[in-house]
């Protein structure tokens, strides 16, 4: 079933040293259209380095990451600034939440538009009636975004006034402003009680079934993954230990393993 | 070759001087990742406190190598007292602040204390008495290396291996290098970190005073200016041996010194300065790691 | 009562100590010429009466803080009465258009000497402003501002000195070229990080300076370029007082020119992500800003209006030297912007007329001046991060979309 979607993500081989450590080792994996695909693993598995290296914010020391837009020529994202990463259409969010604390709520999402829009000093400062229009787009845009993760009500309140889980949700309407067709979200749970948690499945699926967008999750809210995603990667200790679907992860002796030896997570 | 010696050991001297006092940038930010923008300002307060208790003495009869050691120990230990308040005044309020807000609050504090000595005291350059005396063995080579240029570098060369000792030996040493590496790690197990803090701001004032004695006897003049561009050069030194690291320091300070001494020395004294933060600027953008400094990447 | 008591022990022993530290400075003054010592007892008495009372001041003040940011993590509303006044745009305009009428009138009811003194109290509200571009928006500490307003002038004085080139010419010239050295310059450091950049920037500051004194063939030393035009007006004769106030209008209408384009910039595409690299560097450029060149757009447009006003510096003074480019100049530009709002157009307006005025009508206070200054950047930190007025963010009203967003 899987191999007639077509590829979205492939990453291959993907290792990441840092000094004597390697954070990330020779990891492989595929993201395919419409797939909500997670990345579990106990803590220090190296699965934000994979994010890391994956978005640009490091250069990994060696493999291939090798996105294939659809209807474009594929690229290969090594080495790339995440910047231009995120133009080619792949958006994060953080383990850490990382807001623009001192902007309201709606420039956070407005930021996203960036680079999808282009006005430039000279221009804004005449502010002409394309400017005007472009603006007026980038607010209309940004609006729906925060409608669709239900924070319209706070669109002019500092982001940093809101509460965590609402936090997390601005990460992703301002990742999805940036227009991505796969979207990386780093422990979107993290933090959030029960009904967040299951606020947050809703707009998880929504978003993969009305904006198409495919979705790669890190997370350690078991319930939560086994919930939403196929298939599911298993990081320990830097290396890809299993992936398969939610049962034949949980059946996995190499899995169980890993989590019982970290009392920490499950 | 006379004159390559002369400039050799000039600059021997003069980077000595910039080691001691890059040690303390160094030893702050490494802790802190604070640019102590108001430590040149703590060895120009080192300076003058030794004159002004160097001048009392001299006034009151008093003579000969007592005074430089008595104006030493009241300098280095008011500087600890400054070094000290410093940290609590300006900086303490600030942790957990944006980045950008101690280092605003640290140029402030450098803009006060300069201006606080010009008022308290003078504007005008002050005559410093001359303490360190001519050894009558270093006749023979005075034109090269004078008695001022020796006591400065076996005075700079025991406080450093002493500064070695203490950091490598003792508790308190390993306490400092656990709060550099990491302070949540190093409060959990036990370390007093805000106490390590003010220590390192008092044990980086300590050598900055012994710098600031050291300077103002040799070159005979202080002024409430003179710890701005020290500092500055200083800090160049810090970062061309790379920020954090102790060797680094002494390393950058030397390389600092030497470049200064042959570039005004043999091209032209006018743009000394100018030579100095070239090589700043040059050094943070190929290899703002410094000489000794590891690259690290910033977590995210 | 124990608190109360406790409190008096901690003021006295902050008293005993600011005694103790400030001893040899303030109260010793040692005259090696005549061999006298002055000893000022008195100072002791100010000092320790002062510590005693700043230490209740400083206490309360810490207090307060924490009072106002538990009501803030509560989602109170901290905001002062000046401030929430100002978020209100109608009155915004209108307060506006007010002190436009005062700006104007002013040199019609007060003589030359004021008028000259506004007139640098204007340059030194467009100098804060343009540094506001690069430390209030995008977060780049820049220490050796003053280098781009000497660029400026000395482009002015030398190309005038020359070719008697007139001002009106020179005015855009004198802001490109800032605004070239500004790219040169930047292009290399912009990666750095944020104390890094101060420091490299403080070090073309000296840079400047330095070669400003040394390079005579071009910039004639330390005694300066004199016999600098003043900017003409078709040609016309105008005595002292009329050139002052027509320099006057000049720097008005640069005034509310640099007011208008930093507005607009700041609630523009561009204004936007300055602020958000300000915020968090790393979130930006994963939203795809690019940061390099979003920074070097900042530092480029500071540097343009650095160099504007040092062309009309020296047309206005007819004379300039390296003494007037000092990194004091930098620090007081800075403390402009830091005591007014970073990022804030009216607080930095407000934070040069305090700093440039008050030590001009104060004269007894003016030797404190840079004290004053330092302290000020200390204790705004401490206690007002965000300057006397904060940066408004402008909000946006789309109530209409709700309920029609399903057929998008």
């Amino acid at each position: 079933m899987a191999d007639k979607k077509h590829k979205l993500l492939e990453v291959k081989g993907l290792t990441m040293d840092f000094g004597g450590l390697r954070a990330v080792d020779s990891v492989s994996l595929e993201i395919h259209e419409g797939e909500i695909a997670a990345l579990i693993g106990p803590n220090g598995a190296g699965k934000t380095t994979f994010f890391n290296c994956v978005t640009g914010i490091y250069n990994p020391t060696k493999g291939d990451v090798l996105l294939h837009p659809k209807g474009l020529k594929t690229r290969r994202l090594n080495g790339l600034k995440p910047n231009k990463v995120t133009e080619m259409g792949l958006a994060r969010t953080f383990q850490n939440i990382r807001l623009f604390q001192e902007m309201t709520v709606l420039e956070n999402v407005m930021i996203g538009r960036h680079c999808r829009t282009k006005s430039g000093i000279f221009r804004s400062i005449i502010r002409d009636k394309s400017v005007r229009e472009e603006e007026r787009q980038i607010v209309e845009t940004s609006y729906r975004l925060l409608e669709k993760v239900g924070l319209e009500d706070f669109a002019n309140e500092f982001s940093k006034n809101l509460p965590y889980g609402a936090q997390r949700r601005l990460e992703i309407a301002r990742a999805m402003a940036t227009d991505p067709f796969l979207l990386l979200l780093d422990e979107p749970a993290a933090g959030m009680n029960p009904q967040e948690t299951d606020e947050l499945v809703h707009l998880i699926r929504k978003i993969s079934s009305e904006d198409k967008i495919a979705i790669l999750l890190i997370e350690h809210d078991m319930k939560l993954v086994m919930n939403i995603s196929d298939p599911i990667y298993v990081m320990e200790y830097g290396k890809k230990i299993a992936e398969g679907t939610p049962q034949q992860i949980k059946d996995n002796p190499k899995v169980i393993e890993a989590y019982l030896g970290d009392d920490d997570d499950a | 070759m006379e004159y390559f010696l002369e400039l050799f050991f000039g600059g021997l001297t003069r980077g000595s001087i910039y080691a001691l006092i890059a040690l303390g940038y160094t030893m702050v930010y490494g802790i802190i990742q604070l640019i102590n923008f108001a430590h040149g300002e703590i060895y120009m307060i080192g300076a003058f406190v030794a004159l002004i208790v160097a001048g009392i003495c001299t006034i009151y009869g008093l003579s000969g190598v007592s005074i430089l050691i008595l104006a030493g120990i009241v300098a280095v230990i008011y500087a600890c007292a400054y070094g000290y308040t410093l940290e609590k005044v300006a900086y303490r309020p600030l942790r957990g602040a944006p980045r950008l807000s101690p280092l605003i609050s640290a140029i402030g504090m450098s803009i006060f204390l300069q201006n606080y000595v010009l008022l308290a005291q003078t504007p005008d350059f002050l005559p410093f008495p001359r303490l360190i005396p001519d050894f009558a063995f270093m006749e023979p080579v005075a034109h090269i290396i004078g008695s001022p240029e020796l006591v400065i570098l076996i005075t700079t060369f025991v406080t450093m291996i002493l500064l070695t000792l203490l950091i490598k030996k003792s508790r308190v040493g390993k306490a400092m290098r656990a709060t550099q590496q990491d302070m949540d790690m190093a409060r959990l197990v036990g370390v007093n970190v805000d106490r390590i803090i003010s220590l390192t701001f008092i044990i980086g004032s300590a050598l900055a005073a012994i710098g600031g004695v050291l300077v103002a006897s040799y070159i005979g003049q202080v002024n409430f200016y003179v710890g701005f561009l020290a500092g500055v050069k200083a800090f160049t030194a810090a970062v061309l041996g790379g920020i954090g690291s102790i060797p680094g320091a002494v390393i950058g300070g030397l390389v600092l010194g030497w470049a200064e001494s042959f570039a005004a020395g043999y091209i032209s004294s006018d743009y000394e300065d100018v030579f100095t933060f070239g090589l700043l600027i040059l050094i943070l953008i190929l290899r703002p790691a410094g000489i000794l400094g590891k690259v690290t990447k910033q977590k995210v | 009562m124990t608190t109360m008591m406790q409190e008096f022990k901690q003021s006295i022993i902050v008293s005993i100590w600011f005694v103790f530290l400030t001893f040899p400075l303030v109260v010793v003054r040692v005259n090696t010429m005549n061999n006298v010592v002055e000893w000022r007892w008195m100072n002791m008495v100010w000092i320790a009466a002062g510590s005693f009372v700043l230490s209740y001041l400083w206490r309360y003040m810490l207090a307060r803080k924490l009072v106002q940011k538990k009501v803030e993590e509560a989602g109170g509303d901290t905001r002062g009465k000046l401030q929430i006044l100002l978020e209100d745009e109608s009155f915004r305009y209108k307060a506006m258009g007010v002190l436009l009428i005062v700006a104007l009138i002013y040199p019609q009811v007060f003589d030359t000497y004021q008028t000259t003194i506004m007139i640098s109290a204007l340059i030194y509200v467009v100098l804060g402003l343009g540094l506001n571009i690069n430390v209030g928006l995008a977060g780049m500490l820049d220490l050796g501002y003053v280098a781009f307003f000497g660029i400026g002038a000395y482009t002015f004085a030398i190309i005038n000195h020359h070719f008697d080139v007139s001002f009106w010419l020179m005015l855009p010239v004198g802001g490109l070229v800032g605004c070239l050295f500004g790219i040169i310059l930047g292009f290399p450091i912009l990666r750095l990080r944020g104390d890094y950049l101060a420091i490299v920037t403080l070090g073309f500051g000296m840079i400047f300076k330095v070669v400003m004194e040394n390079w005579t063939a071009l910039s004639f030393g330390p005694s300066g370029i004199a016999n600098i035009d003043k900017p003409g007006l078709f040609g016309l004769d105008m005595n002292l007082a009329s050139h002052t106030n027509y320099i006057y209008y000049i720097m008005i209408a640069m005034v509310v020119f640099t007011i208008i384009v930093t507005n607009r910039l700041k609630n523009s595409r561009i204004g936007r992500a300055w602020i958000a690299l300000r915020e968090d560097e790393i979130a930006c450029v994963a939203m795809g800003i690019d940061m390099a060149r979003t920074k070097l757009s900042a530092y480029a447009l500071g540097a343009f209006w650095a160099g504007m006003v040092g062309v009309l510096f020296a047309s206005k003074t007819t004379f300039i030297n390296p003494a007037s480019f000092t990194f004091m100049e930098s620090a007081i530009i800075l403390s402009i912007v830091v005591l007014g709002g970073m990022g804030s157009i009216l607080g930095v307006i407000l934070g040069a007329f305090i700093l440039i005025l008050l030590p001009e009508y104060m004269r007894a206070f003016s030797e404190y001046r840079m004290l004053a200054f330092g302290a000020a950047m200390v204790l705004m930190m401490i206690f007002r991060p965000q300057g006397i007025i904060s940066g408004l963010r402008q909000k946006y009203e789309y109530k209409g979309l709700k309920g029609q967003s399903n057929d998008g």
